[in-house]
C-alpha cells in the first residue's frame, strides 16, 4: 500500500516538476509565444476554480453557481491590496483569498440549508450581487474596470495551483473530506451517523471560496485590467461546465476538464459564438449520455501498473 | 406633497407593465417547476425567439400586432416542445443537477446560436402602437403601458380558464399534484408535459413582443435578466403556484420601479436577487406556498 502511494507520488511529482521545466525554459529561452504563456495562466486560474467548485459541487454535493462572484471578491481585493496600498504581491493574494473566503462563510451560512435548486438559484443570485456591487463602485473604477500591474509570473500562477490541488486533495482525504462525500451521498444518513451536515457543508463553501478568490487574485494580477462584466453568470457557467465535463466528485477530472476547455476556447477565441454554441451542445449531450462527466469520480492516475479504482468512487444518483 | 403622490402613482403604473413581463414570463417558470420540478432556464431565451418571431412578423410580413403576437406565441410553442422532447424528455429519471445543467446548456445554445443566426446587433421594432401618451392627473400612461397590462391579463384570465376548466388543464394539475398516480389514471403523461411547455412557451413569447414593442430593441441576450427576473418572481410568489407567479411577477415589477425611482437605478437587479435571496432564506416555499416536510 504505503509503495504504490509512494511510487505514485514520485511520478506526479516528476510530471509536475517536469511540465514547470519545459515552460519555464521555453519562457527563459524566449520561444514561447505570448497566445501561448497566456493561455497557460488561464489554464493555471481555471484548474484553481474548477478543482475548488469541485469541493462545493462534487465532493460535497452542494449545487453552487456563484463561483464567478467569489473570484470578483479575490480579484478585486487583491487589486486594491496592491493598487491603493502598495502591498506585497503574496499578501495582495492572501487577502483576496480570505475576503472570499469570508464572504462564503457569511452567504453559506444562511443559504446553505436550502438544497438542491434554490442554493443553485441563490448562489446565482449572490454573485450577481456581487458584480453589481463593484460595477456601481466608483472607488474601484465602476463598469470601466480597475487597472493593475501585471506582476503574476508563470512560476507564482504554477506553484500555486500545484499548492492548491495538494490543499483540496488532502483535504478530500481527510475526516472532513470523508464527512462532506457521505453529506452527498445521502444527507440524512449522514445526520443520523452523528455527521454535523451544516458545520461541514460551510467548510467546504468557505475553503472552496477561498481558492475561488485566491484564483481572482491570481487573474487581476496578471490581466491588467479587471471588470465586472468578466465576473458574469458566464464565468460561473464556465467552471461549472469544467467540473461537470471532467467529473462531479473528481478532482484529476477538474483539472482535466480546466485544461481542455481553457485549451478549446482558446483556439476558437475568434468565433466567440460558435464557442459557446458548442460548449452549449456538448455540454447536453454529455448530460444525457454520459452524465457524470469523462471520468466520474474516479481520479486518474500515473499509476496504471498499480490496482486500478479509487476507494471513493461510488455511483451517484 | 402632490407632487410626491404623482411619482408614486406614476412608478405604480411603470410597475405595473414591467411587472406584466415579469409575470407572463414567471408564470412559464412556475408552471414547468410544478410538473417536472425542472428550472427551466432556457425559458428567457424562448421569450427572447418569441420576440424575434414578433419582430420578423412586423417587419418582413408587415403583420399587425394581433396576428404577429400570435405568430410569435406559435413559434414559441414549437420550440418549446422541441426542446422539452430532446433534451430534458431523456432526463426525466435524472439527477436534478444534470437537468438543471442542460437547462443552462439550453439557454445558452439558445442565445449563442441565436447570435450566430440573427448577428448580435440589436434590432429595433417598429413602432406597434401610436405614440399617445395619456396624461391622468399628471400621470403619464402610454398606450403602450395599456396594452401592455390589458394584453398579459387577458392571457392569465386564459391561462386561469385552461387550467381550470379543461380537461388538459385538469390533466396538467393531476400530473403536477402525482405524476405517477396521473400515469395509471391513464393520463399521457408526455403529452400534457408537452402543453405545459407549450402553453408557458407561448406566454413567454407574448412577453417577449410586448418587451420588444416597449423598448423598441431586441437583441439575442435580451432573454438572460427578465429571464432571470421573472424566476425571482416565480420564487417570490411560490414556486409551482400559478397565481403565486402574477403576483410575484407584478410585486417586482414594482419593487424595481420604486427603486429606479428613488434615482438607484443600477442597484436595481441586486434588489431583485437580494429580494430572492432573503425570500429563499425566510419562506423558500415562496409567499403563496405551503411548507412540505421532506420525508426520509
Amino acid at each position: 500500500m504505503g509503495k504504490r502511494i509512494n511510487r505514485q507520488s514520485v511520478l506526479t511529482l516528476v510530471g509536475v516538476l517536469l511540465v514547470y521545466a519545459i515552460v519555464q525554459g521555453s519562457i527563459f529561452m524566449d520561444i514561447l509565444p505570448p497566445f501561448v504563456a497566456l493561455t497557460l495562466i488561464q489554464v493555471c486560474i481555471f484548474i484553481i476554480l474548477a478543482t475548488s467548485l469541485n469541493l462545493i459541487n462534487g465532493i460535497t454535493g452542494q449545487f453552487s453557481i456563484g463561483h464567478a462572484g467569489f473570484m470578483a471578491i479575490g480579484a478585486y481585493v487583491a487589486a486594491i491590496v496592491v493598487v491603493k496600498f502598495h502591498g506585497p504581491l503574496l499578501l495582495a493574494l492572501i487577502a483576496g483569498a480570505a475576503a472570499a473566503a469570508v464572504a462564503g462563510f457569511l452567504i453559506g451560512l444562511p443559504t446553505l440549508r436550502l438544497k438542491g435548486d434554490y442554493l443553485a438559484i441563490a448562489t446565482l443570485g449572490f454573485g450577481e450581487i456581487v458584480r453589481i456591487v463593484f460595477l456601481n463602485t466608483s472607488y474601484v473604477g465602476g463598469a470601466s474596470g480597475f487597472s493593475v500591474p501585471k506582476t503574476i509570473t508563470w512560476t507564482w500562477a504554477f506553484w500555486l495551483t500545484v499548492l492548491s490541488i495538494i490543499i483540496i486533495r488532502n483535504f478530500i482525504k481527510s475526516t472532513h473530506g470523508r464527512a462532506c462525500i457521505s453529506i452527498r451521498e445521502n444527507e440524512i444518513a449522514a445526520d443520523v451517523m452523528g455527521i454535523n451536515t451544516t458545520k461541514y457543508k460551510i467548510m467546504a463553501f468557505t475553503i472552496g471560496a477561498f481558492f475561488a478568490g485566491l484564483a481572482g487574485g491570481i487573474y487581476a494580477n496578471y490581466l491588467y485590467i479587471i471588470q465586472p462584466l468578466t465576473f458574469s453568470f458566464l464565468k460561473s457557467f464556465d467552471i461549472l461546465v469544467m467540473v461537470v465535463l471532467g467529473g462531479l466528485g473528481s478532482l484529476t477530472g477538474s483539472v482535466l476538464g480546466a485544461v481542455v476547455m481553457t485549451v478549446v476556447s482558446a483556439a476558437l477565441s475568434g468565433w466567440p459564438e460558435w464557442r459557446l454554441v458548442i460548449t452549449a451542445v456538448l455540454l447536453i449531450v454529455m448530460m444525457i449520455f454520459r452524465p457524470k462527466g469523462l471520468l466520474g469520480t474516479k481520479e486518474f492516475s500515473l499509476s496504471f501498473l498499480g490496482k486500478k479504482g479509487d476507494k471513493n468512487a461510488s455511483s451517484k444518483d | 406633497m402632490g407632487s410626491v403622490t404623482e411619482q408614486v402613482l406614476q412608478q405604480i403604473v411603470n410597475g405595473l407593465s414591467l411587472g406584466s413581463i415579469y409575470a407572463l414570463v414567471a408564470l412559464g417558470y412556475t408552471m414547468v417547476y410544478g410538473i417536472i420540478k425542472l428550472i427551466n432556464f432556457a425559458h428567457g431565451d424562448v421569450m427572447m425567439v418569441g420576440a424575434y418571431a414578433g419582430w420578423f412578423a412586423t417587419t418582413t410580413l408587415h403583420m399587425s400586432f394581433i396576428p404577429a403576437l400570435l405568430i410569435a406565441m406559435t413559434v414559441s410553442a414549437i420550440l418549446g416542445v422541441l426542446i422539452e422532447r430532446i433534451a430534458y424528455k431523456p432526463l426525466r429519471n435524472a439527477t436534478r443537477i444534470a437537468s438543471l445543467i442542460t437547462a443552462i446548456g439550453v439557454s445558452f445554445f439558445l442565445e449563442y446560436g441565436g447570435m450566430l443566426v440573427v448577428s448580435p446587433q440589436m434590432r429595433t421594432y417598429p413602432p406597434v402602437f401610436p405614440d399617445t401618451i395619456y396624461n391622468v392627473g399628471g400621470i403619464i400612461i402610454k398606450y403602450g403601458d395599456i396594452v401592455m397590462i390589458v394584453t398579459s391579463i387577458v392571457l392569465m384570465v386564459l391561462l386561469h380558464g385552461i387550467v381550470k376548466y379543461t380537461k388538459i388543464g385538469k390533466a396538467m394539475r393531476a400530473v403536477s399534484f402525482d405524476t405517477e398516480a396521473a400515469l395509471l389514471m391513464g393520463i399521457n403523461v408526455n403529452n400534457t408535459i408537452s402543453a405545459t411547455f407549450a402553453i408557458g412557451s407561448a406566454l413567454a413569447a407574448a412577453a417577449g413582443v410586448l418587451m420588444g414593442v416597449y423598448f423598441n430593441t431586441i437583441n439575442p441576450l435580451m432573454g438572460i435578466i427578465p429571464g432571470l427576473k421573472a424566476f425571482v418572481a416565480a420564487v417570490l410568489g411560490g414556486i409551482g403556484i400559478i397565481p403565486g407567479a402574477m403576483v410575484g411577477g407584478f410585486f417586482l415589477g414594482l419593487t424595481e420601479s420604486f427603486v429606479s425611482g428613488l434615482g438607484a437605478s443600477t442597484w436595481r437587479d441586486a434588489v431583485a436577487f437580494l429580494i430572492l435571496i432573503l425570500v429563499l432564506i425566510v419562506k423558500p416555499s415562496g409567499l403563496f406556498g405551503k411548507n412540505i416536510r421532506e420525508k426520509v
